[in-house]
């Protein structure tokens, strides 16, 4: 383990962030009901490329865990790790209590089923209309009515601000509608675990500040967990349980707000100010 | 130094063409595999269909009349030399059912549907439309990949046959009609030359075809780049290489079907 390397909030107070010393566990050891998410040791090299050295998380059930860093850090590359997209080269990923690093594809999409992605992008099916997008989960992987599959698309919708704009396709859609859509349709199925892929990027402020407060109050109307990578420091902090900060592929500091903002840490502090790390940190695009 | 450089520089290469041979053959085998367990997806079959071959009806109809037209006017000409005019629909029905039926049908489609597909798998794999389906737990294979090469095998040998007796008509309509080679014996010289085995022959060709360019065009644009020039370099290289492995194919397999 390479707990000793890292400059963590939680590792300086001896505590993560249930106020419990779990890093030296073993994975099946772990307490995975208290963790929505467990990453241990995670490892993921592209090439001559390490971009996760060593990565460590715990993510609180029912909390917002933002996950920020420089471009390059490997942000990017854990969520798709933590979604299922890419294999670890090495360390393990526990998501609500199963290990997922060793299961197959026909088990890994069960592991699925409990997660909701929205990408970067929205990643909406540009050939279907809004309705059809959100409704497209449901469609394909439930065995429910067309009318309550329309009933839950149009309450997922009107939950996310959006109606009367079901007939419209992806393209008819300003950059904020496409990002609540695409926060619908990850929505739709009621998965226990929302992850957010740089949600606000290319929005305005005004617009980046109603997505930070959807996602807040969908976190608590359905009691998710939401893991989120974002850019906008240190306004998304507004909204976050847990921030962590990632760096080198590494997992420089993890704990509240608070904790990270006061840790005093040189990089991140650079990263706050908007400097350019200039030492060599974006090794991988994101 | 240098020699040892050279020597691991080639190492690598070779592996990484045995690397991508393999994906390449295995995207092939899993799209196969996923057409026939469930989930079956009947409907998006359909719609590949009437992309696939229904919106290539036309140029399938205008290129074969062509092609026809070309073959009774050149054909009459060769023939005339040697007083065999007669012979003329028997040539063209040949030419068109065992060779340039199948082989420009399908590079019609190539270029037409898909090039379309390359693009659109393309552009979906650069907007992360394809992780999306992954992350939702549907398989991106069965849902994209499978329904096409299902369609392409269903459209590939009615288009191809569209193809021959447009073409054959178009024979007729130059050779006969505009050159005054004798009508009769263009018909009947076909009913009694031509053989199932020669239709078959075509039918299979068609049938290897559609799977080639489905394939060819799905794995480019499955796998295209995520930047500004990887969906155009996908459309491209789809094209380029299925137009390709159609002629070889089309070698390969009339020597084998000779």
């Amino acid at each position: 383990m390479e707990t000793s390397e890292k400059n963590s909030v939680a590792g300086a107070n001896g505590h993560d962030a249930n106020g419990d010393s779990k890093r030296d566990e073993s994975p099946e050891e772990t307490n995975d009901a208290r963790d929505a998410v467990v990453v241990h040791n995670l490892k993921k090299r592209f090439g001559r490329q390490q971009v996760l050295d060593g990565v460590d998380l715990e993510v609180p059930p029912k909390s917002i865990t933002c996950i920020v860093g420089p471009s390059g850090g490997g942000k990017t590359v854990l969520l798709k790790h933590l979604n299922l997209l890419l294999r670890a080269d090495s360390g393990t990923i526990v998501i609500d209590g199963i290990d997922i690093t060793r299961l197959r594809r026909r088990a890994l999409n069960q592991v699925r089923e409990k997660l909701g992605m929205m990408f970067q992008a929205g990643a909406l099916f540009d050939s279907m209309s809004v309705f059809n997008n959100v409704a497209f989960p449901l469609v394909e992987k439930t065995r429910l009515s067309e009318d309550e599959i329309e009933t839950r698309v149009k309450e997922t919708l009107k939950s996310v601000g959006l109606e009367g704009i079901a007939e419209k396709f992806p393209s008819e859609l300003s950059g904020g509608m496409q990002k609540r859509v695409a926060l619908a349709r990850a929505l739709i199925h009621r998965p226990k675990i929302l992850m957010l892929d740089e949600p606000t990027t290319g929005l305005d402020p005004a617009r980046t500040g109603a997505i930070h407060r959807l996602i807040r109050e969908t976190q608590q109307q359905s009691g998710l967990t939401v893991i989120m990578v974002s850019h906008d420091v240190p306004a998304v902090f507004e909204i976050c349980d847990r921030v962590g900060f990632i760096h080198q592929g590494k997992m420089k500091l993890y704990g509240s707000p608070k904790e990270v903002t006061s840790a005093h840490d040189e990089t991140f502090d650079s990263f706050l100010a908007g400097k350019a790390a200039g030492d060599g940190s974006e090794r991988h695009a994101n | 130094m240098a020699l040892t450089d050279l020597i691991v520089d080639f190492g690598e290469f070779i592996l990484d063409g045995i690397d991508a041979l393999g994906k390449f053959i295995l995207f092939l085998l899993n799209a196969l595999w996923y057409a026939v367990v469930p989930p079956y997806k009947p409907r998006l079959t359909i719609r590949q269909i009437r992309i696939i071959g229904a919106e290539s009806f036309f140029l399938i109809v205008l290129v074969s009349a062509f092609t026809g037209m070309v073959l009774g006017l050149q054909g009459y000409n060769s023939l005339r030399r040697f007083g065999s005019e007669g012979v003329l629909g028997t040539l063209v029905a040949l030419t068109l059912v065992r060779e340039l039926g199948p082989v420009l049908a399908a590079l019609m489609i190539a270029a037409r549907a898909g090039s379309a597909m390359a693009a659109e798998l393309g552009s979906m794999q650069s907007t992360e439309q394809i992780d999306a389906l992954t992350v939702m737990a549907i398989n991106p294979v069965q849902y994209l990949v499978s329904p096409r090469v299902l369609a392409g095998i269903f459209s590939f040998p009615i288009l191809t046959a569209i193809f021959d007796v447009i073409g054959i008509w178009g024979g007729y309509v130059v050779g006969v009609d505009l050159l005054h080679a004798p009508g009769s014996s263009y018909m009947s010289g076909i009913a009694y030359n031509m053989t199932s085995r020669d239709i078959m022959t075509g039918i299979y060709k068609s049938l290897v075809f559609g799977v080639v360019v489905i394939w060819v065009c799905c794995y480019k644009g499955y796998n295209a780049q995520r930047m500004a020039t990887g969906v155009s370099r996908a459309t491209t290289e789809a094209v380029v290489l299925s137009s390709v492995l159609i002629l070889a194919f089309d070698y390969f397999l009339g020597a084998v079907m000779l």
